[in-house]
């Protein structure tokens, strides 16, 4: 295998996680189990299931870019692919 | 001084600031006028991909909009901000580090056809003017509200400010001018949300005060016992297949809008546009995380003060006197108890609440002092202005660069594309001028239709050009045109021409989803029976796919 096609596959790996990730947070968690989840209330404040579709998923958000970013720019030195 | 006096003072500072940064970055030449010169750095980037990005509705009207959707406002929360994901990690790199200029340049080069570029032109110029509308009648607002002057004036200033900067400055200008305009957004908004906060809660921090008081639930009891909905509870307003479906739309929509895709073609490098996604979704968020906040406590604080409450007692108050005379906020003893009811039917309720009023009261009811007044109202305009600085580019650079230069005359002078793109600029304001003054009534179906389309028939072509190595310009015009008729019959039968939701009661706003799925399926089918695409495409595939060389694309 060349270093591109292992380089891809790595690449389309770590995207593939990262969107399970995003798709469990935001219409798994946020939307599909969010009335049951609003039978809970961790903080004291607000119930689970609004907490996730209305705030707690943004954060999610910008931590999986940054976390690919970083992630990737590892992968592009590993490889020498660096720009 | 007044709130009035403080509000013309900052909002001509500002309006100077832009002018003079505008100025300052005036360009001479193609890369600094469609891509910055390729030079600007990944944290600044980011806040003006931000400003570029939260329009006036952000700003002005979508803390209002969620706090009367109660949990189903969370379509606008989590789809406008999602979609960064997608852009993070499907697009913005490897666009980048194909490294020309424009969307349509993309797709018209990726499947080697003009006719996929012209309807990449077509989309782009529809998806961008739908778009600019709103954002020149938002100052138009802004104006009038806060400066007393007419809407159409205000629509006009708009015209000169914008159209100025993009003019001599470009994408340079635009950039830098988007990044102060962020600046003055975010402080503007910060300090409202974080007083009122300070106020209801003891905790100056909006977010945390959001998370740990039990606030939403008290707004929700406080709802149940006027008789209006569960606040906290879900698909109250849209059932749980649309918030599914819208919030996809918005999603996927913001990944395929070409303002935002365009700004990371800025950034000197393609690993660049990786960090500047987050840093944008960074920015971005501490506008959506303050929204749903400013959402809860000033609902809270305003049924509270007016709901069962005595008429004289309201009366005496400052900012319902104030905001009455706007017409934003009726109240009207209409069972003449002497008591202002709130109900959920029209013919009993007494207390009518314009959502905009959510955002642009909060200063008065935070009492705050009147400089902040004037802050907001620098920042609603800074919100609007950058908006569509960024969709004026598109629109210049769609017809100059794709449709002029690279379809009928691909010999033309430096100075010929520079004056094309100049004129279009010009021309495009001032066409949008008469609709920002009298909009159809139709604008936010309109919006809905942007997104849509830009979730139909943008982002599958670009995916495909990435991630399929096998995908040939039948499969990628088929896909679109599928993708675009199927989406455009859906949006304009169900709002214009009277036909039922015929689709599962799917609303217009979340059918780009279907017409994207549409899309790929089209695509795959097609590009699989007819023949694959040139070796030399496959090549620029494999070239894309890895950082290395963006530097060298720069130089094309």
């Amino acid at each position: 295998m060349s270093a591109l096609e292992s380089y891809w596959r790595e690449n389309l790996s770590l995207i593939r996680n990262l969107l399970i990730v995003w798709a469990l947070v935001s219409y798994v968690l946020g939307i599909l189990l969010a009335e049951p989840l609003n039978a809970i209330r961790v903080f004291g404040g607000p119930p689970l299931g609004f907490w996730i579709a209305q705030q707690g998923s943004i954060y999610v958000f910008v931590i999986l870019i940054f976390y690919y970013a970083s992630r990737m720019a590892a992968l592009d030195r590993k490889y020498g692919f660096e720009d | 001084m007044s709130a009035e006096v403080w509000t013309w003072i900052i909002v001509l500072l500002t309006f100077a600031l832009y002018l003079g940064i505008g100025y300052w970055a005036r360009v001479r030449e193609t890369t600094g006028f469609y891509v910055a010169g390729r030079g600007v750095p990944p944290v600044a980037n980011g806040a003006a991909t931000a400003a570029d990005w939260m329009s006036g509705a952000s700003f002005i009207s979508m803390a209002g909009l969620i706090s009367f959707l109660g949990f189903d406002g969370a379509v606008y929360l989590m789809g406008w901000t999602g979609g960064y994901v997608l852009l993070a990690l499907l697009l913005a790199p490897y666009l980048r580090k194909y490294g020309k200029f424009t969307v349509p340049e993309f797709v018209g080069d990726r499947y080697y056809s003009n006719v996929a570029r012209v309807v990449a032109v077509i989309s782009a110029l529809f998806v961008s003017f739908v778009y600019v509308v709103p954002q020149l009648r938002g100052v138009g607002i802004v104006l009038s509200r806060y400066l007393g002057v007419d809407v159409a004036t205000g629509v006009w200033a708009a015209v000169l400010v914008t159209a100025f900067i993009a003019v001599i400055g470009g994408m340079k200008g635009i950039t830098w001018t988007q990044v102060a305009q962020y600046t003055v957004l975010i402080i503007a908004y910060l300090i409202t949300g974080v007083a009122l906060s300070n106020l209801l809660t003891g905790n100056p921090i909006p977010q945390l005060a959001f998370t740990f008081s039990d606030f939403a639930v008290r707004l929700s009891q406080l709802q149940v016992e006027l008789g209006l909905n569960e606040y906290v509870k879900p698909f109250q307003n849209l059932s749980q297949l649309n918030v599914f479906l819208i919030t996809l739309t918005l999603m996927v929509g913001t990944a395929g809008l070409p303002h935002v895709i365009i700004r990371f073609y800025t950034v000197p490098k393609a690993s660049d546009a990786r960090w500047s996604a987050g840093w944008a979704l960074l920015f971005i968020a501490l506008l959506y995380t303050t929204a749903p906040a400013v959402a809860v406590f000033s609902k809270y604080n305003l049924l509270n003060t007016l709901a069962n409450k005595p008429v004289e007692e309201v009366q005496q108050i400052d900012w319902v006197q104030k905001w009455s005379k706007t017409g934003l906020l009726k109240l009207e003893d209409k069972n003449g108890d002497g008591i202002y009811q709130i109900t959920a039917s029209r013919d009993t309720n007494e207390i009518t609440i314009d959502r905009d009023i959510i955002v642009l009261s909060t200063p008065e009811v935070a009492k705050l002092s009147p400089i902040v007044v004037g802050l907001v109202a620098a920042g609603g305009l800074a919100a609007a202005l950058s908006t569509a600085a960024g969709l004026l580019i598109v629109m210049a650079s769609a017809i100059s660069h794709d449709l002029y230069t690279r379809i009928i005359n691909p010999q033309a002078s430096e100075t010929t594309k520079l004056t094309i793109a100049r004129v279009v600029i010009l021309l495009v304001t001032i066409l949008a001028a008469p609709f920002g003054i009298n909009p159809p009534a139709f604008i936010a179906q309109l919006v809905a239709f942007a997104f849509g389309l830009a979730a139909s028939t943008f982002f599958p072509a670009i995916i495909l050009g990435i991630f399929d190595r096998r995908m040939n310009t039948q499969g990628a015009v088929a896909g679109m045109l599928v993708g675009l008729i199927f989406t455009a019959t859906y949006i304009v039968g169900t709002n214009y021409l009277g036909w039922p939701r015929f689709l599962f009661g799917i609303s217009p706003e979340g059918i780009g989803t279907v017409g994207m799925l549409l899309n790929f399926l089209v695509a795959y089918l097609v590009s699989r029976a007819t023949p694959p695409p040139p070796v030399e495409i496959q090549k620029l595939v494999d070239e894309i796919r890895v950082p290395k060389g963006a530097g060298q694309a720069a130089e094309h």
